[in-house]
């Protein structure tokens, strides 16, 4: 028999009893466990990011850095280019975060700074939390059949008006940039929005009664002092929110028209990175589908990128107002 | 008495006007602004309230025992429905959710209570974040690469783990938030009577964190539910009822994407039908996450 410390110091009488040989075990087992768990998320983004890479080594290998100037993508003469792809990815992406920027920072303003009663906030939160519940394709379904057909007369006035302008230099014929970036603003909002009321409520409450204390307007205080705080966290917000954006793919791949073209106008259709794997991929023969897994690398790319410089944002933003690690 | 009176009044001060002006500038500015952020308010909930009016008049109009049953209807024929879709949508999110909540659960243990500071904790963490920006399509790039191919058949297995590639992160995260939200003195309780640590978390841990971790874990589950873009080419479509997980599945999401670009009356019409059907799902899942994250035990 081993000599037990527990048991030699209890006496013979009391019910707490030391940790079984079992409980040991159960213990350390359960410890691996969790840190295979945790283990498991790193080799997953290592495993991911491999594979691509193994899938798209043949395409590589023949397209090599072409691939990406490459203007057009053509799967029985074996050419393939994303250069529009990665145009409209961005640009679909830049507008989209111009409007839902605005009114993500603005509902941002609106839940945070006092202009309804606490219980109406809750409101307005829950409806702009819905807004993103709903799905991609939903979102969709609705641009094809309530947006576009809205968006025509207005686009026809637009070209007719301002056709000189280049954002309005064509007509809308249908699926086209302006109804992909609008839905898309109204998918990127609720990230913006979110992130951005974070940063405000992030901001001590003394800050915003120092500076009411010395007579200044509601707005002056938002504009002059909350804002300029919370400006790290929102920058965080439009990071974040553009890396949503170059990733979204249903909603786009139905509505941006699917057309290899690089225009500056808003109603031309356009294509995206995304898109273009969602509506490719199902159909396509291997080599293509090489071709297509190098866009997906070029697609992982560009999102890392810009997903990383956004959390690098809001780490500072963290440390600035915490003040640790 | 007159003069007594004047000797008592206090010397005369010039005070600065107190009262706001309505029409100073910046009193201006400040409505303004103020009528522009209502406006801005408005107008993003324009689209909530479009989208929900478009399912409750498009889709309730078709969505009935029939459409929830039935198989999808081909071309000029009328009827069907997407019966085979919700099987298919609830099957592979079965699957995503047995393979991501176990891990994840499992990895926001590590994080959050074992070695918050290792350094495999930072980099996990970190990670997860970032494959919470990770774009849904890649995940299904992913899993084409890794199961369509070598299995050699598009399966509802695939869709599934497409699927709990995009939960994992999510459930981690929130689990993790939701175990650091339990008081460290509960812990130190715990652990002041002799609990090993798998004891502190099982009996402590777990059970007060519980409605914070069935929060995160069952929106990711309404995320799932509404992806479409990870399992265009991992389950793709069918349409049949399955009759195994390694055979082609149905999707509600696919299904609309599918029926969205279709000519016919009859699919765009089941396609709001399934969208309803789609969002029911969905909402359903987050406001039983609400009502959850709510109570407390």
């Amino acid at each position: 028999m081993i000599f037990d410390p527990f048991k030699a110091s209890a006496s013979d009488k009391t019910l707490s009893m030391p940790p079984s040989q079992a409980d040991f075990l159960r213990d350390s087992a359960f410890r691996y466990l969790a840190y295979f768990g945790a283990l498991s998320i790193v080799l997953l983004v290592a495993y991911i990011v491999f594979e691509l890479g193994v899938q798209a080594l043949p395409a590589i290998q023949t397209h090599g850095f072409g691939f990406i100037t490459g203007t057009t993508w053509n799967a029985s003469e074996e050419e393939f280019g994303v250069l529009p792809e990665i145009w409209g990815t961005l640009y679909s992406s830049l507008i989209a975060l111009i409007i839902g920027g605005t009114f993500g920072v603005g509902i941002a303003i609106f839940l945070t700074q006092g202009f309804v009663h606490a219980k109406m906030e809750v409101t307005f939160r829950t409806i702009i939390e819905l807004l993103a519940a709903i799905p991609s394709v939903v979102y969709g379904l609705w641009g094809i059949y309530v947006l576009i057909p809205m968006l025509v007369p207005v686009a026809q006035w637009l070209h007719e008006t301002l056709g000189w302008f280049p954002l309005f230099s064509t007509e809308l014929g249908g699926p086209g940039l302006a109804p992909a970036a609008l839905v898309l603003a109204i998918m990127v909002l609720p990230t913006v929005a979110a992130i951005s009321t974070d940063a405000f409520r992030r901001i001590p409450y003394k800050v915003k009664e120092a500076a009411y204390g010395m007579g200044a307007t509601k707005w002056e205080v938002i504009l002059k002092v909350m804002l300029p705080t919370a400006s790290s966290g929102i920058l965080a917000g439009l990071v974040l929110g553009f890396g949503r954006a170059l990733g979204e793919t249903m909603a786009l791949a139905m509505l941006i028209g699917n057309v290899n073209n690089i225009s500056l106008s808003l109603f031309d259709p356009a294509n995206t990175l995304a898109s273009l794997l969602a509506s490719t991929f199902p159909e396509a023969g291997q080599i293509e589908i090489q071709a297509l897994m190098y866009a997906a690398l070029v697609l992982l790319a560009i999102t890392l990128v810009v997903n990383l410089l956004g959390l690098a944002v809001q780490q500072y933003t963290m440390r600035k107002f915490e003040g640790k690690k | 008495m007159s003069e007594v009176n004047e000797q008592m009044m206090p010397p005369k001060v010039v005070l600065p006007k107190l009262e706001k002006n309505l029409y100073e500038a910046r009193a201006i500015k400040s409505f303004l602004l103020t009528a522009m952020v209502w406006g801005l308010v408005i107008l993003a909930s324009i689209p909530l309230f479009s989208v929900i009016y478009m399912l409750i008049v498009e889709g309730g109009a078709r969505l009935d025992w029939e459409a929830i049953t039935a198989l999808p209807p081909a071309g000029f024929e009328t009827g069907g429905g997407f019966g085979n879709a919700i099987v298919g949508t609830l099957v592979m999110v079965g699957i995503a959710s047995a393979i991501s909540i176990p891990v994840g659960v499992l990895a926001a243990v590590y994080l959050s209570i074992l070695e918050p500071q290792s350094k495999l904790a930072t980099t996990s963490r970190f990670l997860a974040k970032v494959l919470t920006g990770f774009p849904s399509i890649l995940a299904g790039v992913f899993v084409y690469a890794i199961l369509v191919i070598t299995t050699k058949t598009y399966s509802a297995w695939a869709g599934g783990v497409a699927l709990a590639v995009l939960m994992l992160p999510t459930v981690t995260l929130a689990a993790e938030e939701a175990m650091r939200q339990v008081p460290q003195r509960m812990r130190d309780a715990a652990f002041g009577m002799g609990c090993t640590r798998t004891q502190v978390i099982f009996k402590v841990i777990l059970p007060t964190g519980m409605p914070g971790i069935l929060t995160g874990v069952i929106l990711a589950v309404a995320g799932a539910a509404g992806e479409s873009a990870p399992l265009l080419f991992t389950a793709l479509f069918s349409n049949y009822y399955m009759a195994e997980l390694a055979e082609p599945t149905a999707s509600l999401s696919i299904l609309i994407y599918n029926f969205s670009g279709m000519p016919f009356e009859n699919q765009i019409e089941l396609a709001w039908a399934a969208s309803l059907a789609l969002v029911v799902m969905v909402l359903f899942f987050n406001i039983l996450a609400r009502i959850v994250g709510r109570s407390k035990f």
